[in-house]
């Protein structure tokens, strides 16, 4: 009843009803609940279309033929043996291989590239700047695409035809099908030589980690990086001669329309590769300045104070620091660098993109085909995030952890 | 109280979208839109290729020609989408054109697991090879160990491998997605041979080569290609009207029907003639288009012989097969009654 003194009541405030929407936390409760309906609905939707329509043009869906023929034949394969009878996931497979091969030289050769153009640009000397610089703006600004196709048509149409190939050393014959080298014929010996080199890179470690816990100790130096490097040629080295040095060479022969036996180099490749690196190479020149550039002044200086020469003074003292800034958008430009690579169709290196396409219009399959890519490129990706990440943590200054 | 209301419109709304958003037949998607939208090859000479003032000529443009007179008329109610071979199958089957007729042979893969059916045949082909002269090369059989040109997802890469298993050859492909850029990888040398379709290649070396006479046509035709225009499962109208509108031209051919002489045709009292162009009978009702539908095809487009001395006689093309089966070749339309 309208009146009725109740104890507080002129200065408490007017209580909220508890379930009705001016209640703020019911509000937000409810929003967030027609939010998510919304998103489940919206999926389940698309989802339920896509079947239905699958279904009524009797389109084959499933992932069954992944274990058909393929039926066509591969340009490279140059980790895994294969035929026109293989199955179709083997060529995803075969595929896949390349697209590592692209990336993994892609990324380590676009690095060091990318750090050597950046540290010129910051160099004293003016024409070594003018000529980074120059070389940095035009790579970067001409799309990655038109960069491909000039490099294709540079090394595919400046070559001769492979019976007058040009032989500028015995058993190596550059022509337009590619650069056919010698490779040592496989022997077992070759086994034991890897195993030799993991064990010379796993002892160098030991012996950097021994020889700076001994510096901390004593204050002796160590040849750290020659005891490393004899160790990592010469270990390999003693395991071939000990196997009686075999050097029979796997020669590259014109035999009919091509050169068989040997290695050989593809325009395809070459031009992916080249076209890949230094486009990314550009944009990480400009992400190692930038790294360089936040070092502070004071950090160059005291340097010099300490009574070290520029370059042990950027190795020691700036380069370390300048990391924190420069690995998070490294990681970015590898990404770019992997993804890029599926460009490769337009030129006709054969990716998984390129593989994937082409199944796709064998079989009809396109929804398959297509979550078959993205699936690979994302592990791919997270793949090299996470590495990078890990390694971000090894480098940041401890303490200053956010 | 405002805000409940906005959202429980907008969720209903999104649900009565969700309702009405069903699959339109091809058919009545196209009548409503007005024209049709036809995926042709991105320029093939003789087949579908924009000439000098970009209008689009060649066999399969009239193909796409012939459906839009049949179902409103005008021959030029016609859009084209250029497509390589990869994307054309599934600009087919997500709606994104009504149909194909780019050179698409008739497989039985395509015609069930792509969900597609082929409204019959306006070219019969074979795959061919085409070699510069200067390698002195005879016979396919002497290409053991060759670098091969070709385009993916076609049944040309599936029949090169077929062939060189067969014959127990190997080869090298190089495989590029574009016409363009795999007719360049053979003419600057990049590969010894180049693989597709006969027609292919004769309409490649006429307009491409920089010299036609230094490339030969090898005479082995290692496979059948009988190219045709595609519309989608599950239209069976649009289907109909497209197959249809084939035949009529080639019916026209075989009645001595062209766009020059219907109109004097017109007053014949052939019944296979009245019934062709209208005059009596209902076939147009049975389509649910007009009933000059025919008419308006051979007045408009041509018939199909007048479709291949216009587009394929010049390149350099023989009817060959192609011809009526009246005159010793295999083009045969079933009746039009």
């Amino acid at each position: 009843m309208a009146g009725e003194a109740r104890p507080g009541v002129g200065t408490a405030p007017e209580r909220r009803s508890p379930w009705s929407l001016n209640n703020p936390r019911v509000r937000a409760v409810v929003y967030q609940v027609a939010l998510v309906a919304a998103v489940v609905l919206a999926v389940w939707y698309l989802a339920a279309n896509t079947a239905h329509n699958l279904e009524v043009r009797k389109i084959a869906s499933g992932f069954g033929f992944l274990e058909r023929e393929a039926g066509f034949e591969i340009g490279e394969s140059p980790f895994i043996s294969y035929g026109a009878a293989d199955k179709y996931k083997t060529a995803l497979t075969v595929g896949l291989l390349n697209t590592f091969r692209v990336a993994l030289i892609g990324v380590v050769l676009a690095t060091l590239i990318g750090t050597v153009i950046g540290l010129a640009r910051l160099s004293h000397n003016w024409l070594i700047t003018k000529i980074a610089s120059g070389y940095i703006e035009a790579i970067r600004n001409v799309p990655l695409l038109v960069q491909l196709f000039f490099w294709y048509a540079i090394i595919s149409e400046n070559l001769p035809g492979p019976r007058d190939a040009v032989n500028p050393l015995p058993n190596l014959y550059l022509s337009n099908r590619g650069i056919a080298f010698p490779v040592f014929a496989s022997h077992p010996v070759h086994a034991w030589l890897g195993v030799a080199l993991l064990a010379g890179i796993a002892l160098s470690w030991l012996l950097a980690r021994w020889a700076s816990a001994r510096q901390a100790r004593t204050g002796q130096p160590f040849p750290v990086f020659s005891a490393g490097a004899a160790l990592i040629l010469g270990l390999p080295f003693v395991v071939f001669l000990v196997a009686g040095a075999p050097t029979t060479l796997n020669r590259p022969e014109l035999s009919g329309f091509n050169y068989t036996g040997g290695g050989v180099l593809t325009p395809e490749f070459a031009a992916l590769l080249a076209g890949l690196t230094l486009y990314t190479a550009a944009f990480i020149a400009e992400i190692v300045r930038a790294g360089v550039l936040a070092v502070d002044r004071g950090q160059f200086e005291a340097g010099a104070a300490l009574g070290l020469r520029p370059r042990r003074a950027m190795h020691l003292v700036i380069l370390p620091q300048a990391l924190r800034v420069i690995v998070p958008p490294l990681t970015s430009q590898f990404l770019n660098l992997t993804k890029n690579s599926s460009l490769a169709v337009a030129i006709g290196y054969p990716d998984l993109v390129s593989i994937a396409n082409t199944t796709m219009n064998q079989t009809g399959q396109a929804i398959e085909g297509i979550a078959i890519i993205m699936a690979v490129y994302l592990t791919i990706s997270l793949s090299i995030s996470a590495i990078m990440n890990w390694y971000n943590k090894t480098i940041a200054l401890k303490g200053a952890a956010r | 109280m405002k805000r409940t209301a906005v959202w429980a419109g907008a969720l209903a709304l999104a649900m009565s979208g969700l309702g009405t958003a069903q699959a339109q037949s091809t058919f009545d998607a196209v009548k409503s839109k007005g024209y049709v939208q036809c995926g042709v090859n991105t320029g093939l000479a003789g087949f579908s290729q924009p000439d000098s003032r970009g209008v689009w000529k060649g066999l399969d443009v009239d193909t796409c020609r012939a459906v839009a007179a049949a179902m409103f008329g005008d021959a030029t109610k016609v859009r084209y989408s250029p497509l390589t071979a990869q994307q054309r199958f599934t600009a087919l089957q997500s709606g994104e054109v009504d149909m194909l007729a780019r050179n698409t042979t008739w497989t039985i893969t395509r015609d069930t697991s792509l969900g597609l059916n082929f409204a019959g045949v306006n070219y019969y082909d074979g795959q061919g090879f085409m070699v510069p002269k200067k390698l002195n090369v005879k016979s396919a059989k002497q290409l053991n160990g060759a670098t091969v040109c070709v385009q993916p997802g076609t049944t040309t890469e599936l029949n090169l491998a077929d062939y060189f298993r067969a014959n127990s050859m190997t080869f090298k492909p190089v495989v590029i997605e574009k016409l363009e850029e795999i007719n360049n990888a053979y003419f600057s040398g990049r590969c010894d041979v180049l693989t597709t379709d006969v027609s292919g290649l004769v309409s490649t070396r006429a307009s491409r080569a920089p010299t036609p006479a230094d490339h030969v046509i090898l005479p082995e035709v290692i496979s059948k290609e009988p190219l045709g225009p595609v519309v989608r499962h599950g239209d069976d109208r649009w289907f109909d009207v497209v197959k249809w509108s084939l035949n009529a031209m080639i019916e026209a051919e075989e009645l001595g029907l062209t766009s020059k002489n219907i109109d004097q045709q017109a007053s014949s009292t052939n019944p296979s003639i009245q019934r062709f162009i209208g005059a009596t009978g209902d076939i147009g009702k049975m389509l649910a288009i007009d009933n000059r539908w025919a008419y308006n095809i051979v007045k408009q487009v041509g018939n199909y012989g007048e479709s291949f001395e216009a587009n394929l006689k010049p390149l350099g093309f023989e009817r060959g097969v192609n011809e009526l089966w009246t005159k010793g070749g295999i083009m045969y339309a079933p009746p039009l009654r």
